[in-house]
């Protein structure tokens, strides 16, 4: 049977970075980029004797992601003890969520070729990530940087729901785009604070049986992602293919070789013999704290497309981009309280101002100038003060400098001629010199007028209103 | 209920424990001892009773999510075996 006869069937396991001050379980900080182990103490050290004390954002955080998740937040759950050896991990032990998480049973809408598809979410859990280690590539040894150890986790895990190495893409970005909507999570795949494993099998069309399942680990951006549940899903179908079956393993996506490969180091340490963590009671989260959450919780990224669609009447690839991300389309929304015409407003947001945010790598929170400014700007254009061009020039302007629209264009000299008379002696002068241009055009040889125009432009050093140029050129042209 | 000799040793390894043979034969009477014991206590009926996951009913008691300094690197790798720099050193991970 060739591929197209098999069905991929493909669930996602998201790790996210809560975006906290201190870690999970004691006061260290959890800033990125320390020298190694300046963050520890001795709860994230693992020292005998010491109690962990939870953190109560990571439980606000885990609630408002659970309910953006549209999940059953549970009043009650349980911390368990996940049993493993490895240098990174400290205590012998994760402390994770084990049998009762807090929130169970959500869902996540993506887009699909085909249209709108529910995925469902089976289970969110709060956990501490490990440390880091490092390779020494000179020594012989690996390195151990315990600053990562007890920075908070949520586990977002999928049922396996996706169907297509696009779908799981689509549903990684759609979920990324939630969370850091939510300000509980960066985002960022290549740092790893936003990290993904994905269980992929394959079973023949038709069948309702799921075959045996590959974790994949090391997807650390979208496009490694999908190339490598791609290469698994050939894979498998080429071991079934061939007579064998496919062994339930985690395998490494090798990014230099574009394949996947075993990690037989983590075949017997599935045995994780989890019990609930003694050091830390059951959590139990109030009706009223849950309420109060769901009350809090911000327009999410769909909600906001579809308003932007219906409220701006803008098309939705214009809305899409435009509600990526918060502070975009926050400042999107208080420009288009200054400026009516939404999708002319939109058009300088996906062309001029995302180019220029795009080419300094100015983040938008610095941004110098204010919406009413921006509008101001685009009611000179409308009005024929500046041209449509030289406006692009006084936004780069405002966006280096901060300065107010109309000063830009003064200091300048940017503003549009429309006066008519000056015009007029402009293309009386062009007219005269260019006798036998004329001639041509009236003799028919209509293509002579860019001629015209160009030539006047030039004369007016680009400042002639186009359209009076035009339309008086045509007058004294006979048109 | 009886252990067999091969559960004590995945156990054993899961725990990091080298045992001799004499030790893997004792392990495998005395836990297999300690099963029996929590097999009587299976033989009640709980059906109405919550699970106790734990043994204090204290509620969930949270911090504030703010730092508080953390220890100097010197004292955090005071006990390590082998350290470069700021890192603890293990022997070499191998994939």
């Amino acid at each position: 049977m060739p591929v197209s006869d098999f069905q991929p069937v493909i669930g996602l396991e998201v790790h996210a970075q809560l975006l906290t001050q201190s870690k999970i379980f004691c006061g260290c900080s959890t800033a990125f980029g320390a020298e190694p182990n300046r963050n520890t103490c001795p709860v994230c050290l693992g020292m005998p004797g010491v109690l962990p004390v939870l953190n109560q954002r990571v439980v606000e955080f885990a609630v408002r992601t659970g309910l953006a998740l549209e999940c059953t937040v549970k009043k009650t759950s349980v911390w368990s003890r996940k049993n493993y050896f490895y240098p990174d991990l400290p205590k012998g032990y994760q402390i994770t969520q084990y049998d009762q998480p807090i929130c169970e049973h959500g869902r996540l809408v993506i887009d699909t070729p085909q249209g709108e598809k529910v995925i469902r979410v089976r289970r969110i859990h709060m956990e501490e990530d490990a440390g880091k280690n490092v390779h020494d590539t000179s020594g012989g040894q690996s390195l151990v940087d315990l600053n990562r150890a007890g920075v908070p986790l949520l586990e977002i895990v999928s049922e396996p729901d996706l169907r297509d190495a696009d779908e799981a893409v689509e549903y990684l970005k759609t979920l990324r785009d939630v969370l850091v909507y939510l300000g509980v999570n960066d985002g960022n795949l290549e740092e790893g604070s936003f990290r993904c494993d994905a269980n992929v099998s394959v079973m023949p069309k038709g069948s309702s049986t799921y075959g045996q399942r590959c974790e994949l680990k090391n997807l650390n951006s979208f496009r490694f992602l999908k190339q490598a549940i791609e290469y698994e899903i050939s894979r498998q179908v080429d071991v079934i293919e061939s007579g064998g079956k496919v062994d339930q393993e985690t395998r490494l996506w090798d990014v230099n070789k574009g394949v996947t490969r075993s990690m037989r180091s983590k075949e017997e340490a599935h045995d994780y013999r989890y019990f609930p963590e003694p050091d830390l009671p059951p959590l139990h989260v109030s009706d009223a704290a849950i309420d109060a959450a769901a009350k809090a919780l911000p327009e999410l990224p769909r909600a906001k497309l579809t308003r932007f669609t219906s409220q701006y009447g803008l098309p939705a690839y214009d809305a899409r981009i435009l509600t990526a991300e918060r502070p975009l389309a926050d400042f999107f929304e208080a420009c288009a309280a200054h400026y009516a015409d939404a999708k002319k407003l939109s058009n300088w947001f996906l062309g001029e101002l995302m180019r220029l945010l795009k080419e300094e790598g100015t983040p938008l929170s610095a941004l110098r100038f204010t919406p009413a400014q921006l509008a101001e700007l685009l009611g000179a254009v409308d009005k024929g003060t500046v041209s449509a061009n030289a406006g692009k020039d006084v936004l780069g302007e405002m966006f280096r400098t901060g300065k107010a629209p109309a000063d830009i264009i003064a200091e300048k000299g940017l503003a549009q001629v429309s006066d008519t008379g000056a015009i007029e002696a402009v293309v009386d002068d062009i007219l005269a010199k260019n006798a036998g241009e004329v001639e041509k055009y009236r003799a028919g040889k209509k293509q002579v007028f860019g001629f015209f125009v160009g030539q006047v432009m030039r004369a007016m050093k680009g400042k002639g209103n186009p359209a009076l140029v035009n339309e008086l050129l045509k007058k004294k042209l006979g048109d | 209920m009886a252990l067999t000799l091969e559960q004590v040793r995945h156990v054993a390894t899961l725990a990091r424990l080298a045992l001799t043979p004499e030790e893997e034969q004792r392990f495998t009477t005395q836990l297999s001892a300690v099963l029996d014991a929590v097999a009587q206590l299976q033989a009640l009926d709980v059906e109405a009773v919550e699970p106790t996951s734990h043994a204090t009913l204290a509620d969930s008691l949270l911090r504030e999510d703010a730092t508080r300094p953390s220890l100097p690197p010197e004292k955090s790798l005071a006990n390590a075996p082998a350290k470069s720099g700021t890192s603890f050193a293990v022997p070499k991970i191998i994939e």
